[in-house]
């Protein structure tokens, strides 16, 4: 079988985005991008499905601006058979993402689409469910862990309050959730051999897709800052102002 | 303005986040439509019915609805959606999983996690694991919405009663199947609605001592337990007490945190509580940028002494 999983360019997970001065948007300028962690959790999972040999192939797909191709190659370096950039410089929104990553799945005809449950920039967690519905495939959402049988997938899902275990009839999309897997690093020969890898460009402008975004930002900003707290020196003083907080009275 | 609120529920109770939803509604219209989507949830929707500011209750009962399979629920709404200018539902595990399915049957952009409503087309959500905070138009037809509910005020039930109006269901679309699930009972209150909450971290150290530091204190609060993801990967803790950018989100009158460094995808999911205490051994965490009242010292000593001042 064949296996599909679409990769996010983002800023990296330890570094803080700044707010513009006039408010227009955030400042990733010069910060540094990593893989969607998300994404690699999603691809690691691919990885070893094809190396368990239940995956025959497995195709990475990016969408955004030429320079995504650095998170397609740390893809290809960590086991990724073969990856495509769609190419567009674009601000995508899920909308737009699914219906690019829509066109390359009618292409690809993979029977299975791991992706990130959500991207830590917008934080949407949309696109995963917005593939499934456009193609008509099932779906399983915040997978925990997942089971390929012949055409089905079983996946337990974290939802709140515990987990859910679900079979799906393949083709499906599985978006992954922080506790499917722990992701490898790639080795530094395989990073070297990726470098030279070919990627294959897809101008997203020739899929018939519309991209324009459909939600404006009319300003950002960041979150009012707390106001500077307290330290207390002892149990007791704590105590006590918890118990004045939680309406205890002075003595217990 | 027309809205629609979608419940969720177990088939038996109405989940209490969906009256904060429809605090949500309120603020766009005067009254709002809630959908049920169950099986056997006639008690779901009489409960929807009983809250303030609902004018009807739809419901759609069908054993095919029993465990909430997004692709069958997804057809129900998508139907309805058409005749209502606001589609709202939770952003818990359950909205999430379902809004975006309808959104992309409806060709509409979805708007995530909100937190305040500016106008019927203008929100602002987080983002940047709310780092940044984002004011967006929306010009869909559709304005489909998940609301953060801890945001909104939960609108109370009223003596009035509004009409409960059944659907035909719609298809079993037959390509998922529920296997089963594990939700463990606990007497504890909802992590997402409770007053106090006491969160432990990696510091705690271990599955045993989380416990033992932190269940006695939770249960003389009357708290709900947290925790960060490093101590459910350690398994102290299951993956439903998670609180964070990823995990639940959650705004407390009093928030104690043990244990827990700060890192901002923690802080995601909690600093929006009223009072926030740290307890840490590093002076320097960063949770004590966000804390209100801070005490540097070691959790084993402080936690028993602290439980032993507050409920003796
Ligand atoms: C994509 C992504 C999403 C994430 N989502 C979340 C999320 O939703 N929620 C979340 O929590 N994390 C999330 N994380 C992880 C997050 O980045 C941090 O790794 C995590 O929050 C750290 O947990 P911690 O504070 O328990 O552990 P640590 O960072 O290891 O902190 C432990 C703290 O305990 C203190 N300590 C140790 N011993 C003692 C003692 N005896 N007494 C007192 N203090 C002591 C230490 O000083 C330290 O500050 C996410 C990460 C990624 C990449
Ligand atoms: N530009 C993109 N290119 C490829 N995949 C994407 C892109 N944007 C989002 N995705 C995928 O969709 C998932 C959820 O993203 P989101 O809905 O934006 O939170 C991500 O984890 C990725 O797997």
């Amino acid at each position: 079988m064949k296996l599909l999983v679409p990769i996010k360019w983002v800023v990296d997970y330890q570094l803080r985005v700044r707010v513009r001065e006039d408010g227009s948007g955030v400042d990733a300028s010069g910060l540094k991008m990593s893989m969607n962690p998300f994404d690699e959790i999603a691809l690691e999972e691919a990885v070893r499905l094809r190396e368990s040999g239940i995956a025959r192939e497995l195709v990475v797909v990016s969408c955004g601006t030429a320079a995504s191709q650095e998170t397609l190659r740390t893809a290809l370096a960590m086991g990724a058979d073969r990856a495509v950039l769609i190419e567009t410089d674009v601000l995508l929104q899920p909308l737009a993402v699914a219906k690019l990553l829509k066109t390359l799945a009618q292409r690809e005809l993979p029977q299975l689409v791991i992706m990130g449950k959500q991207a830590i920039d917008d934080d949407a967690n949309q696109t995963a469910q917005m593939l499934a519905a456009m193609l008509g495939w099932p779906q399983a959402t915040f997978a925990s862990k997942l089971q390929v049988t012949g055409t089905t997938a079983i996946v337990s899902r974290e939802i709140d309050g515990g987990l859910e275990t679900l079979e799906l009839s393949l083709p499906a999309v599985v978006s992954a959730d922080l506790r499917l897997n722990t992701p490898r690093y790639a080795s530094l020969p395989n990073v070297m051999k990726a470098r030279r890898a070919p990627i294959e460009c897809l101008p997203a402008a020739g899929l018939g897709v519309d991209l324009q975004p459909r939600l404006t930002t009319v300003r950002v900003s960041a979150p009012q800052p707390r106001p500077a707290g307290v330290r207390v020196d002892s149990v007791e003083a704590l105590a006590a102002r918890l118990r004045e907080a939680l309406g205890m009275g002075g003595e217990a | 303005m027309n809205v629609l609120v979608i419940a969720e529920h177990d088939n038996v109770v109405l989940n209490p986040q969906t009256a904060s939803v429809l605090g949500a509604a309120l603020q766009l219209a005067e009254q709002a439509d809630v959908l049920v989507i169950g099986y056997q949830c006639e008690a779901v929707a009489e409960a929807a019915a009983r809250l303030q500011g609902v004018a009807r209750v739809r419901k759609a009962d069908a054993p095919h609805y029993a465990h909430f399979l997004a692709e069958n629920l997804a057809m129900v709404v998508a139907q309805m959606a058409g005749s209502y200018s606001h589609v709202l539902l939770p952003a818990t595990a359950f909205g999430k999983n379902l809004g975006p399915r309808v959104a992309a049957m409806l060709d509409v952009a979805q708007v995530s996690d909100i937190i305040e409503i500016l106008a019927a087309d203008t929100f602002v959500h987080p983002i940047y694991a709310g780092n940044v905070l984002e004011t967006v138009r929306c010009s869909e037809p559709v304005k489909l919405v998940t609301v953060r509910s801890s945001a909104f005020a939960m609108v109370p039930a009223c003596d009035a009663v509004a009409p409960i109006l059944a659907l035909a269901p719609g298809p079993d679309m037959g390509v998922s199947r529920f296997i089963g699930n594990e939700l463990p009972h606990s007497t504890r209150p909802d992590l997402a609605a409770a007053k106090v909450v006491v969160a432990g971290g990696r510091g705690l150290g271990s599955h045993e001592a989380y416990h033992r530091l932190l269940d006695p204190l939770a249960d003389c609060l009357g708290a709900a337990l947290g925790a960060t993801r490093a101590a459910v990967d350690a398994n102290y803790a299951p993956n439903d007490y998670q609180v964070g950018q990823t995990g639940k989100v959650v705004a407390p009158e009093i928030y104690i945190a043990a244990g827990i460094s700060g890192a901002i995808q923690h802080v995601a999911g909690m600093r929006d509580s009223k009072l926030i205490v740290a307890i840490n051994k590093d002076p320097e965490a960063p949770i004590f940028e966000v804390a209100d009242l801070g005490l540097v010292g070691d959790l084993h000593e402080i936690l028993p002494q602290l439980t032993a001042a507050l409920c003796r």
